[in-house]
């Protein structure tokens, strides 16, 4: 009897709770991908073709990024934290989206981010999280972490299409002699309002275009080792990400 | 402001939600009024560091009752329909918990169709799906299934809970275990679960060289580099690296092993064309003592697997695109890298486990 009493009040004083949270607005960051505006999601993986600025044909059997360091600083000067990292991961839903801890005024911000880990965070075996999910890069090549791992075969219309392993992380110079590979991005003027939506929308489809125009049977497997494909992906990411609320 | 007053209302409602808490724990005879005593997991010094913290579920956490009642189960053939079979004796403590067998035999002498599964390092699995096409979503529920499996053990529960209850002694360590005499499938597996748990692998020579202990021959480092080499052996990015000393990723692969699948693998319990011929990536910790290997236990050797990662693989529309020399059937090693990289898996391996008494019947 008292337990319910006080389970009762509990349900109450949560309820109240809510109402008085009406006026506070709940952020949600979520983190989306399309082929030049055609949503790519989880039902896509293996199945959907698509043409690549390069006339080749290709299908994405598994597509996971990390995005870091994501923050809002406002006129003031003032940095709100929206998320630390993010193993966005298309084959698992919970990876898409992220409520922030923090509360965070309607306003007009300055959006920053990095694909990947900039020198400061990308630790070797840092984050469990990560070392748990096959995520290292590998210590010959500098270490830290993937950046991004996208596979996936092309040449769909070969009676055995061909592979591709898609994977960005630090380049390795020559032995022993690394380079950073992230990119940081800073967008000026996101509004947060209404529904307190921040979507981080990235468009496959550029990570092949520009400015180079990306020919998979010259880049294909075994990347991760090879400078040029991985400072060809740095470049082309520049184009990649775009951020819109809601 | 608001801020302020979310806060205080939230701390109410936890004080109002423990007040109820520590009020129904003083309620007399209820089962999760008693409390045995807690057996904190012990995790090798690399987990603890490298890893993220064990899933233990909050209704069946580690007691000293609990394991040795679930240590008793799992050793006993009470459990099989005729008394003649026991979880161990397909799960072979000097087999790092596997058959020797390619299939293992149940009690009715007819062979399952996979390979029995070795047994550790069960509350790091951050996938916590189990069984090699990921059926059983969490240890509580796989250890529901072997004992009512026909070509296992090929019991009732109502059987074997009837079996246990009449028994001289178990009824007395149920009620040390869970506050009572009362025996029924949940609490059987809830303690065979938490013996699972406690069977715990991080003490072998490549552990030991990363907490410095311990040199790896010229051998074993150079297979260790054709593993992390992208453009050799490749190996890294399903079984783990040395960040990852489970040696798994977790995940579910299709391994270039045939053309068409005898066994559809995760995609017979998804469902999704997509995923047929995919299991689970095996950890490579203990191979000196799991053979033979794969799902099916198709190779007696680590010289076979090694062969047909070099030259052994074959196309099907689900294999994983990582398996990338396909055209060529393999990653296409010479004999001493073949060599080198069986040295180094071998460094994997964890005497101590074998043999560690508290696993022994
Ligand atoms: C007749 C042999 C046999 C018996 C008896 C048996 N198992 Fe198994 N076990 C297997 C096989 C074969 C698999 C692989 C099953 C699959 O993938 O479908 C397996 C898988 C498992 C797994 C999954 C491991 C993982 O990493 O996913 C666990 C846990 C397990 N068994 C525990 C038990 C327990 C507990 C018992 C006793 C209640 C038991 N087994 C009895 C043969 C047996
Ligand atoms: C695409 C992911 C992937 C890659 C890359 C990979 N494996 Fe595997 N490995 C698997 C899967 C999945 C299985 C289980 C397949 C099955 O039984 O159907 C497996 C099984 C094994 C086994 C058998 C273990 C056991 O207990 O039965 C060994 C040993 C092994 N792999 C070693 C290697 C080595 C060495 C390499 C590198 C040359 C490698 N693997 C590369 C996914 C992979």
């Amino acid at each position: 009897m008292r337990t319910f009493a006080l389970l009762a009040l509990a349900a109450l004083t949560l309820v109240s709770c809510k109402d008085v949270d009406e006026d506070i607005p709940l952020r949600t960051l979520n983190f989306t991908q399309n082929w030049d505006g055609e949503p790519f999601s989880q039902a896509d993986l293996a199945t959907t073709a698509f043409v690549n600025e390069n006339n080749d044909t290709l299908d994405i059997s598994r597509l996971r990024y990390l995005i870091s360091k994501v923050r809002l600083e406002n006129s003031k000067g003032t940095v709100f934290q929206l998320d630390d990292y993010q193993l966005v991961d298309v084959s698992n839903e919970n990876s898409l989206t992220v409520t922030p801890s923090a509360y965070i005024p309607n306003g007009t911000y300055t959006m920053t981010f990095v694909y990947g880990f900039d020198q400061q965070d990308n630790i070797d075996g840092a984050y469990p999280d990560l070392n748990s999910v096959g995520w290292s890069w590998p210590d010959m090549l500098g270490g830290g972490y993937h950046f991004m791992q996208m596979d996936g075969t092309y040449d769909l219309d070969a009676a055995i299409p061909k592979p591709y392993n898609f994977h960005n992380g630090t380049a390795r110079v020559s032995n022993g002699v690394f380079e950073a590979n992230h990119i940081s991005f800073s967008i000026p003027e996101v509004r947060v309002r209404g529904r307190g939506i921040i979507e981080i929308q990235m468009n496959i489809a550029e990570w092949f275009r520009m400015p180079y125009t990306w020919v998979l049977d010259d880049y294909n497997t075994s990347l991760m080792p090879n400078y040029e494909a991985q400072k060809l992906m740095n470049e082309n990411g520049a184009s990649v990400f775009a951020v819109v609320t809601e | 402001m608001p801020q302020l007053v979310k806060r205080a209302i939230v701390f109410i409602a936890a004080l109002a939600i423990v007040a109820c808490t520590k009020d129904s724990t003083d309620e007399p005879g209820a089962d999760d009024a008693y409390t045995a005593t807690p057996l904190p997991l012990k995790a090798p010094a690399l987990f603890g560091q490298l890893l993220p913290v064990p899933t233990i579920p909050a209704d069946n956490p580690q007691t000293v009752e609990g394991v040795a009642l679930g240590k008793k189960l799992f050793f006993d053939p009470i459990l099989s329909a005729d008394n003649t079979l026991a979880c161990a004796d397909c799960h072979k403590p000097a087999n790092a918990f596997t058959d020797s067998r390619q299939f293992s035999i149940g009690i009715t002498g007819s062979p399952g169709f996979r390979n029995s599964m070795p047994l550790y390092n069960f509350a790091w699995n951050s996938s916590q799906k189990f069984n090699w096409d990921g059926s059983a979503t969490s240890l509580e529920k796989q250890a529901f299934e072997p004992l009512r499996n026909p070509v296992e053990m090929n019991n009732t529960w109502p059987n074997a809970v009837a079996s246990l209850q009449d028994d001289g002694e178990y009824p007395i360590l149920f009620e040390a275990a869970f506050g009572t005499q009362t025996i029924d499938s949940v609490k059987v597996t809830k303690a065979i679960a938490q013996f699972l748990r406690t069977l715990v692998s991080g003490n072998s020579k490549f552990d030991r060289h990363l907490l410095g202990l311990e040199t790896l021959t010229e051998s074993e480092q150079n297979g260790f580099e054709i593993f992390m080499d992208e453009s050799r052996g490749d190996c890294f990015h399903c079984h783990g690296d040395r960040n990852n000393p489970l040696w798994t990723d977790n995940s579910f692969h299709n391994n270039g092993l045939d053309s068409e699948f005898a066994d559809p693998g995760l995609g017979g319990v998804t469902g999704d064309p997509q995923q047929m011929g995919l299991f689970k990536s095996p950890s490579l910790r203990n191979l000196a003592y799991t053979a033979p290997y794969m799902h099916d236990g198709r190779f007696q050797t680590l010289e076979e697997v090694i062969d047909h990662y070099s030259e052994g693989l074959v196309y099907s529309p689900t294999i994983d695109p990582l398996m990338k020399t396909v055209a060529e059937g393999g990653v296409q090693l010479s004999v001493q890298e073949k060599a080198d990289l069986k040295a180094f898996l071998l460094t994997l391996s964890d005497p101590e486990f074998i043999s560690n008494p508290d696993f022994q019947q």
